[in-house]
């Protein structure tokens, strides 16, 4: 099997749709703590921004793939998993524990496996 | 603001693993949603050239009118409430990466519908994925 080398601008393109990706996982926890206010609380700007954010990652995603292949761009937007740990433990004061890290080892592996079986 | 979602517990308070089991559900139901989204991407959609503003109706009552696309695209919705939801009382960084189970149901999904075949590789990502999420779980209920 040939594969043509996925180009680095297509790399440095998913790293950015990942941490746009990242960003809207932080803004949606931010949002959802005003649904204590009930309903109303649905409709309140930080809950805009993490699905606007969320869709607009896909636009840097998109871009990629147009010179990336698929089974090397797609596990890489898991990357995302380890920007949201970094900043919910800035922002939220979550821990980072071993456990946790151990789990997104697994995790980024095995989506990474799945990405090489696809091809 | 924040400090109410994830209180320090004390040690004798467990905390509930529901928000967990609440990602779990969006695992499913975004894989199921992808599934549709397949579907409605085999539909035949007329030509689009943004230039040519008579292709632009045609072309939206298309995108309307399908249903697997429709209702895919609202089950994401529905999900992302659910999501929302698991946040305000879960720890974010042992949420979001749950939803990479979706990548395994989606795998299964594929091979039912689609007749994809799951090769070494595919079931070795499989089970490292449920091996990540299990862990998380065991983190989860520590926490």
């Amino acid at each position: 099997m040939t594969h043509t080398p996925t180009p680095l601008s297509s790399i440095l393109l998913v790293l950015f749709a990942s941490v746009i990706g990242s960003f809207g996982a932080v803004f949606l926890k931010l949002g959802s703590q005003h649904l204590h206010r009930g309903i109303i609380g649905l409709f309140n700007w930080q809950l805009a921004a993490g699905i606007a954010l969320f869709l607009g990652s896909s636009v840097p995603f998109i871009m990629a793939l147009k010179h990336g292949e698929l089974s090397v761009l797609y596990p890489m937007v898991s990357l995302g998993y380890v920007w949201t740990m970094i900043w919910s433990r800035i922002l939220f004061r979550e821990p980072i524990t071993r456990g946790k890290i151990g789990a997104l080892a697994l995790i980024l592996a095995g989506i990474t496996c799945i990405g090489i079986g696809g091809r | 603001m924040t400090t109410a979602a994830t209180p320090k517990s004390s040690g004798t308070v467990r905390r509930s693993n529901r928000p967990l089991y609440m990602v779990f559900g969006c695992t499913v139901f975004a894989a199921f949603a992808q599934v549709l989204l397949k579907f409605g991407a085999q539909h035949p959609a007329p030509a689009l050239a943004l230039g040519d503003t008579a292709t632009w109706l045609p072309f939206v009552i298309a995108l309307a009118t399908n249903a697997p696309l429709v209702f895919g695209y609202g089950l994401h919705a529905g999900n992302a409430m659910l999501l929302i939801l698991a946040l305000r009382d879960g720890e974010l960084s042992i949420l979001y990466p749950v939803y990479a189970l979706s990548y395994v149901w989606v795998s299964l999904l594929s091979m039912y519908f689609f007749g994809e075949s799951l090769n070494l590789w595919k079931n070795l990502g499989i089970a490292l994925i449920i091996g990540g999420v299990g862990l998380l779980g065991k983190v989860s209920s520590r926490a």
